[in-house]
C-alpha cells in the first residue's frame, strides 16, 4: 500500500489490522512498549520537532517579517503579501512553474504508461528494456545532465546539429524565451522511467484471469484497457500523479543550472524554487522568501486536495 | 477469432496447442513493440552516448556532427578537467563520498529504528505519529530551508556537512521511515513472539531478528540515499560555499562559470566522471532499485 494509501485508511483501521487476539496480548505488553517507542522514535522525534515542525513554524513567522539575516526580524504585518500581488517576477515565476507542472507531468505520466502496456505483455527482453529506459530517471536529477542539457539544446548542440542534416538552422533553444521551458519539459519526460516502473509494478498484480473471462466474452484488446486494466491501475496512476505534482512544483536544479541561476531567458525558466533561492540566499530577502515558500506550500497543498478530491470520480479502489 | 480467419489459413490439428492463425496475428504486432522499444531506447541514450564520445574528441569536432563515430581519440579532457578548479577533481568525488556516507549510516539507522516502533509497537498516538510521519514525505523542503539556514549558521555548521548529514540521522527522509514499515509489516510475528517467549526484549528482537530480515529493504535505502544524495544540488548549494569543501554538484557548478565557452570537453569529461558512481550502482544495485521503487509504488 502506498503512503497515500495509508492517508486514505487511516482513519478506517487506525491499529493497522491487528487481529482481535493480538489486540489482547499487546494490550498486555503496551506499557513495555511505550517505553521502547520512546527510545526507537527519539531521533525521528527530534527531527520532526527540530528539523521540520519548528522550522516550519518559523518560517511561518519570518513570513510576516522583513528579515534579512543580519538583522533581527520586524514585524511588517501583510506587507509581504502585498508585495506578493504587485511582484511581477512572481508573476512570470508561476506562470513557468505551472506551464511546467502542467505540461510536463501528464506527458510523462502517459509515456509511462503507454510504455509499461507495451512491456508488460511478457515481451522478450523485458529486462534490458526496462533498465534502459529506467536509468534516465536515475541520472535526470544531476547537475551534469543539465549540463548535457544545455549543451544538447545550445544553437551548436546536438539538436541543432541532427536538423542541419536536413537542412533546418535550429534556434538556440536554452537561449529563446519560446523555447527554454520546452527544453525542461523535455528533460522532464525524458525521466519517465520511474513511473513506467511503478505502473509496470502495478500491471502485475491484475489478475490474468479478468483478461481471460473478458476475452471469452468477445472484448477486444481496447475494450480490455479501458474497462480492467485502467480502473484497476487508476489507484497507481494517481500516485504517481501526486507524486509527480509535487515534485515537479519543486524542480530546482535544471532550471539553475541551464539558465545558469537567472531563470532566463525573459525569466521563462524562472522556476518558483529558483525565485526563491535568488530572494532568500541571493538577495537575502528570507522574511520575503519564507512568504514566497507558504505560498510554495498552499499551492501545492491545493493542487494535492484537489487531486484527493477529484480522484473520488476517476479512482477504482479494489478493496 | 471468427470464423473466416479459419477458412483462410490451416488450423493446427493437434488438440491443446494454439491454432497457427492466432501465432501469426500476435507475431506482428510483437515485431511493431520491438521495433518500437528499440526506437525509443536509442532516443533515450543517445543525449548519454553523446556525452560520452563528446569527453573523448577534440574540442573543434564535438558541435561538428551529431554522430557517435570517433575520428580521433583524444583523452586530454580527463586530465585538464580533473585538475581544472582549484583543486583537483577527485577531492571533490571524496567530499560527496563523505555526505553520501554519512546520509546512509544515518537513513539506516534512525529510519530502521522508526520503522520497527511504527510496525511493531503499540503507543500512544501512533495514528497521529504515523500521519505526521506520511505528511512529512510530501512536505516541500523549501519551506524549511530559510529557518534551518538560519538555524545551523548559528549553531557555526555553514561550511561544514553537518546540516547534509544530521537531518538524516534525525529519520527526516521518512519516505525511507515508509518504506521500511512496509517491509517489517511483511515479516511474520510469529518470529518476535518466538524472541521474546526465549526473553529477548525489543532493543535484541530489533537488533538480532528483524534488522537482519530486512536486508533487502537495508539495501533499497542504501542505494537510494547513495543516489538522492549525490545527485543533490540544492541543499548542498546554499550550505556549502567553501571552495574547499564542494561536492561534486557544486563543483561542477563552478565548472560552467569557469570555462564558460571554451574547454566543452574537459566540463563533458567531468561530467562523465561524476555520473559513474550513479551509473555503477544502478548495474550492480538495480534488483533492490526495482523492487524498492515496486513496493513504495505498489497500492
Amino acid at each position: 500500500m502506498s503512503a497515500i494509501g495509508e492517508l486514505r485508511t487511516l482513519r478506517r483501521d487506525g491499529r493497522g489490522g491487528l487481529t482481535a487476539d493480538q489486540k489482547q496480548a499487546l494490550a498486555k505488553e503496551r506499557r513495555r512498549d511505550s517505553k521502547a517507542a520512546a527510545v526507537f522514535l527519539a531521533p525521528w522525534l527530534l527531527g520532526l520537532v527540530g528539523i521540520t515542525i519548528g522550522p516550519m513554524v518559523a518560517s511561518l513567522y519570518l513570513a510576516f517579517t522583513d528579515y534579512n539575516l543580519l538583522q533581527d526580524p520586524n514585524f511588517t504585518g501583510l506587507e509581504n503579501i502585498q508585495r506578493m500581488l504587485g511582484d511581477e517576477r512572481l508573476g512570470k515565476s508561476l506562470l513557468a512553474t505551472l506551464t511546467y507542472v502542467v505540461v510536463s507531468v501528464p506527458i510523462q505520466l502517459a509515456v509511462a504508461l503507454g510504455l509499461a502496456l507495451l512491456l508488460d505483455r511478457g515481451i522478450r527482453g523485458l529486462a534490458l528494456y526496462r533498465s534502459v529506459l529506467y536509468l534516465p530517471s536515475l541520472l535526470g536529477a544531476s547537475v551534469a545532465i543539465a549540463v548535457l542539457w544545455r549543451l544538447v539544446f545550445g544553437r551548436e548542440g546536438l539538436v541543432n546539429a541532427f536538423l542541419g542534416l536536413f537542412g533546418i538552422q535550429g534556434p538556440a533553444w536554452v537561449a529563446e524565451p519560446d523555447t527554454a521551458l520546452g527544453t525542461l519539459i523535455v528533460l522532464h519526460v525524458w525521466t519517465f522511467g520511474a513511473p513506467m516502473v511503478i505502473f509496470l509494478a502495478g500491471l502485475r498484480q491484475i489478475p490474468r484471469q479478468y483478461y481471460d473471462a473478458a476475452s471469452t466474452d468477445g472484448a477486444n484488446k481496447w475494450q480490455q484497457l479501458r474497462k480492467i486494466t485502467l480502473p484497476l491501475l487508476s489507484p497507481i496512476i494517481f500516485f504517481n500523479l501526486v507524486l509527480g505534482l509535487i515534485g515537479s512544483f519543486q524542480s530546482f536544479t535544471q532550471a539553475f543550472i541551464v539558465s545558469n541561476g537567472s531563470g532566463g531567458p525573459a525569466d521563462s525558466t524562472l522556476f518558483f524554487s529558483l525565485y526563491l533561492y535568488q530572494e532568500g540566499f541571493a538577495g537575502f530577502r528570507m522574511g520575503y522568501a519564507s512568504a514566497l515558500a507558504w505560498l510554495l506550500l498552499i499551492i501545492i497543498g491545493a493542487f494535492t486536495a484537489l487531486n484527493f478530491w477529484a480522484s473520488k470520480y476517476w479512482v477504482f479502489y479494489d478493496d | 477469432m471468427t470464423t473466416e480467419t479459419l477458412a483462410t489459413t490451416e488450423p493446427t490439428t493437434q488438440p491443446g496447442k494454439r491454432p497457427l492463425v492466432v501465432r501469426q496475428r500476435r507475431r506482428r504486432p510483437r515485431i511493431l513493440a520491438h521495433v518500437g522499444l528499440v526506437l525509443v531506447a536509442i532516443v533515450m541514450l543517445y543525449p548519454l552516448l553523446w556525452m560520452v564520445t563528446s569527453s573523448l574528441r577534440p574540442n573543434d569536432e564535438i558541435f561538428t556532427s551529431p554522430g557517435l563515430l570517433i575520428d580521433t581519440f583524444d583523452l586530454s579532457h580527463y586530465p585538464d578537467g580533473w585538475n581544472a578548479l582549484s583543486k583537483p577533481f577527485g577531492s571533490y568525488l571524496l567530499n560527496s563520498a563523505l555526505v553520501v556516507l554519512g546520509s546512509v549510516v544515518g537513513n539506516l539507522v534512525s529510519c530502521s529504528m522508526a520503522a520497527y516502533a511504527f510496525a511493531r509497537l503499540q503507543f500512544r498516538a501512533k495514528t497521529v505519529a504515523f500521519a505526521a510521519m506520511l505528511l512529512t514525505i510530501m512536505l516541500p523542503v523549501h519551506v524549511l530551508i530559510i529557518p534551518q539556514y538560519v538555524m545551523f549558521a548559528q549553531l557555526g555548521w555553514i561550511n561544514t556537512y553537518l546540516p547534509l548529514i544530521v537531518p538524516k540521522l534525525l529519520a527526516t527522509d521518512a519516505f525511507f521511515v515508509f518504506l521500511m514499515v512496509q517491509f517489517v509489516r511483511g515479516i511474520p510475528r510469529e518470529l518476535d513472539e518466538a524472541a521474546r517467549i526465549d526473553g529477548a526484549g525489543h532493543a535484541r528482537i530489533f537488533l538480532q531478528v528483524i534488522l537482519p530480515l530486512m536486508v533487502p529493504a537495508l539495501a533499497t535505502t542504501t542505494i537510494f540515499t547513495f543516489i538522492w544524495t549525490w545527485n543533490d544540488f540544492f541543499s548542498q548549494l546554499i550550505f556549502v560555499t567553501d571552495p574547499d569543501l564542494y561536492t561534486v554538484p557544486v563543483a561542477l557548478r563552478q565548472f560552467i562559470d569557469a570555462q564558460s565557452q571554451s574547454d566543452f570537453g574537459a566540463l563533458f569529461a567531468m561530467s562523465v566522471v561524476s555520473l559513474i558512481p550513479v551509473f555503477l550502482v544502478f548495474l550492480f544495485g538495480q534488483r533492490f532499485l526495482l523492487r524498492g521503487i515496486a513496493t513504495t509504488g505498489g497500492k
